[in-house]
């Protein structure tokens, strides 16, 4: 059979970096083939020569058999390439409807004026087509990040798209909605589609994917059908190395409380009782929206505590601000890195002094000195592949800015971190310097919260799991009894919104 | 050494340097009277008006706010100052109250905008917008529309005076731009300004009190626009309450011109001093050579774009 697409030799040389070398990669109609690779290997730059963002510096592109000329996105889209990227490219004010026709939106009149009904009805039914009901009269800004992925991909389809993109489509998602855009890949298969999936997590890849492609210091390094991989395998070829698919685990046991909750309520978390012991790693598992991220902002001072009690060392705490708690021991790493977390433009160095310039200042000055040597310390503690202190952060990997942000933590000497998705984007090898960072913080005594929706890493790194639905608690699991099964069960128990 | 915002921060000022030595290379050639020592402290003495209230600017332009009321808080300070010097008081005692009630009016006018900003949530723009309307007629309203005359003499011989040959103003200008300096670039609060600017909500979950830096950058703003009020009501000798007008343009002109971005969190003081320069110099270089006024301010329009634009293509 004719590939539908098919990439040969392309080449991509950076100022110090090869980024390609001499990649072959192809799809054919109706088959989704998994790209798999570490940050960095190439996966990115790949796709990007593929949808006209980037230029190549040598290679082909064949299209349906026939050599193609992709110099630009809009070149890309005529020929039906079509790629939804992570952070999606939807205007916020428009409606569903709005974005999926954007650019070729429907007329009347002549042409002078948009036909609303036609738009509401050709969205519509493209959307039926994928098989979901999205609310198409309301701005994209206010739907969930799930309805929104689903809209990107209408988008593509009412553009007639032969070849679709999927880059790391996953990782806003809880595993329902994950099922429901599985439904929809599967569907695009059925109209003859040919999906390229972006994805670090390998489970998703085994159920939805056909073939898998491994790309590695931007060298195509294995391709092979989904039946014939292994996991382990398929780790060494992206790292080069063995894995051990273990969870670290030096820690001893859980000591003494350090904080409590008790009927904890405020925003869209509801009458909250939890425990936290010092030495602990304890899992929050639930869907998206759930409350989980509610409640770590709750406890750490950024949205206001309307209910209940938090108690730290068995003292009532009342943080009013992230200030609060911070200066009672309490971190939390935000989901949102680079939004959230990190100021981008700030240097490393910077960035990791940033909560704790008070006790590094002399007189009204910062110590340079000082502040020199707490970076350098981090640096070297958790080893964050850095030039150097002084470069900018968005110059570092996903790993490595997760790193810049528990160091920081640790400088402000946290005695609780709540780690909000440890892990999201971050290559399968950093991930495990990050689990064992974890059980590193835990051995020494401190009390770690962790809000997952990877479940095996979930049950993999906690002693205990709490799960919430709808605001609420609705279980906490010993680490024997957790399973992927006992988890869902409870994060779908009390679904209802309150 | 210094981390990219620095650096990038220094290409743009480098390039505002070549652009200014580039001027005044002009400007010597054109004029003989313009390279000399006495023509060089005239624009200093000139700019140092502007420069003043650029170098407050720059702390509100990084948390990616505006102030547009200085204009009318250099005309509201000035004439409430020399108002004050009226009083039947001792001139020391007359010119502490001034000066006091002058820089306690710019202060709190920032205070005010600062705390509608942060606490009512209301953006930068309009709250200085509203203030810059409310001062200018408070300015009116207080003096009939007239100017405050009859000063001491004594009042307009601290803009006249010199120290070792350098005007008081000018000598207020460097120490502003000193301090600012030291401020923006060794103090906890000039990192968390940056830090405000780069991204609120980031900078809140570090820790930092944003609410209080964007206050303080406000109220640093206003009292730095007082500053000047007051030395230009010294040099004019006067408190002409339309003084001022637009200066809120020239201000934001230097603070951009000199490589801050509007948008917050990149930039520099330093950068402000220079593109302060850059617009007083071409003024000074202008009038030397008799070019009319009205064609002056479309130099001065060209030239901001100007360096803007080659701020872009560096």
């Amino acid at each position: 059979m004719l590939p539908l697409l098919e990439m040969r030799s392309v080449r991509k040389q950076y100022p110090g970096v090869l980024a390609l070398d001499d990649v072959h990669f192809d799809v054919n109609p109706g088959e989704v083939h998994c790209l798999l690779g570490e940050n960095g290997a190439g996966k990115s730059t790949l796709m990007k020569i593929l949808a006209g963002a980037l230029p190549a510096d040598s290679g082909t592109i064949l299209l349906e058999g026939t050599e193609v000329t992709i110099d630009s996105p809009i070149a890309a889209q005529a020929l039906g390439i079509g790629m939804i990227y992570q952070d999606f490219k939807l205007v916020p004010e428009l409606s569903a409807a709005e974005n999926i026709m954007l650019g070729h939106e429907p007329r009347s009149t002549g042409g002078w004026f948009l036909d609303r009904g036609e738009t509401r009805m050709k969205a519509a039914s493209v959307l039926k087509e994928l098989g979901e009901d999205i609310p198409m009269n309301v701005p994209v800004r206010t739907l969930s990040m799930a309805h929104r992925q689903f809209v990107e991909i209408a988008k593509a389809l009412s553009r007639d798209v032969k070849v679709l993109i999927l880059d790391e489509p996953s990782v806003s998602l809880t595993s329902v909605e994950l099922k429901n855009l599985f439904e929809a890949v599967r569907k695009l298969k059925a109209f003859g589609v040919g999906v390229i999936y972006i994805s670090h997590r390998l489970g998703e890849i085994f159920e939805i994917g056909d073939r898998i492609t491994v790309l590695r210091d931007g060298k195509k390094v294995a391709t092979m059908s989904v039946n014939a991989a292994r996991e382990p395998e398929l780790i060494r070829l992206m790292v080069g190395r063995e894995l051990s698919g273990e969870y670290p685990r030096q820690r001893q046991g859980a000591g003494g409380e350090l904080l409590r909750l008790e009927n904890v309520s405020g925003g869209i978390v509801r009458g909250v009782d939890l425990a936290l012991s010092k030495g602990e790693v304890l899992g929050l598992g639930g869907l998206a929206g759930a409350g989980r991220t509610e409640l770590a902002r709750i406890i750490f001072g950024a949205d206001p505590l309307e209910g209940g009690r938090i108690l730290f060392d068995g003292k009532e705490i009342r943080p009013m601000s992230p200030r609060d708690a911070i200066d009672l021991g309490i971190g939390y790493l935000s989901q949102d890195r680079n939004t959230e977390g990190l100021l981008l433009q700030m240097s490393v160095k910077e960035n990791i002094t940033l909560s704790s310039l008070t006790a590094i200042t002399k007189g009204f000055f910062i110590d340079k000195k000082l502040e020199a040597d707490a970076c350098d310390r981090f640096v070297t503690q958790l080893s964050i592949k850095t030039p150097d202190g002084d470069r900018a952060v968005e110059e570092l990997s996903g790993g490595n800015r997760q790193k810049v942000v528990l160091a920081r933590w640790l400088l402000t000497n946290s005695r609780v971190l709540i780690f909000d998705e440890p892990t999201a984007g971050i290559d399968v090898g950093v991930k495990f310097e990050i689990y064992s960072l974890i059980d590193t913080l835990a051995a020494g005594g401190m009390g770690v919260v962790v809000i997952s929706s990877d479940l095996p890493e979930l049950l993999g790194i906690s002693d205990r799991v709490a799960v919430m639905s709808g605001g609420r608690i609705t279980g906490v699991l010993a680490r024997g009894e957790a399973t992927q099964e006992t988890v869902m069960e409870m994060a779908m128990g009390e679904s209802e919104p309150r | 050494m210094k981390p990219p915002r620095n650096r990038f921060a220094l290409l743009a000022e480098f390039g505002v340097l070549l652009a200014l030595i580039a001027e005044m290379a002009i400007f010597s050639a054109l004029s003989p009277y313009f390279f000399t020592s006495e023509n060089i402290l005239n624009v200093s003495l000139q700019t140092s008006i502007i420069a003043i209230i650029a170098a407050g600017m720059t702390f509100v332009i990084l948390t990616a706010g505006i102030d547009l009321s200085v204009g009318s808080v250099v005309a509201f300070t000035g004439v409430i100052a020399t108002a004050l010097l009226q009083l039947d008081l001792p001139f020391a005692a007359a010119i502490t109250l001034a000066v006091v009630a002058g820089v306690g009016i710019g202060a709190l006018s920032g205070a005010v905008a600062g705390l509608l900003i942060t606490k009512v949530n209301i953006t930068p723009f309009i709250v200085t917008l509203a203030l810059m309307t409310i001062w200018r007629g408070a300015a009116f309203l207080f003096t009939d529309g007239r100017p405050v005359w009859d000063l001491p003499e004594e009042f307009s011989s601290i803009a006249g005076a010199r120290v070792l040959g350098v005007p008081v103003p000018t000598i207020v200008m460097l120490a502003v731009f000193a301090a600012g300096y030291v401020v923006l670039t060794r103090t906890p609060f000039g990192r968390y300004v940056y830090a405000v600017g780069g991204n609120r909500e980031a900078a809140r979950l570090a820790g930092i009190r944003t609410d209080r830096v964007i206050i303080g950058v406000y109220v640093l703003c206003g009292f730095l626009a007082a500053v000047s009020g007051i030395l230009l009501a010294s040099r004019l000798n006067s408190g002409q309450p339309n003084s001022g007008l637009m200066y809120e343009l020239d201000v934001i002109a230097a603070v951009v011109v000199g490589g801050t971005s509007l948008f917050g969190g990149r930039g520099s003081i330093v950068g402000t001093f220079v593109g302060a320069m850059l617009i007083g110099v071409l003024r000074n270089g202008l009038n030397l050579l008799n070019v009319s006024s009205y064609l002056q301010m479309i130099f001065v329009g060209a030239v901001i774009l100007l360096a803007v634009a080659l701020d872009r293509f560096r």
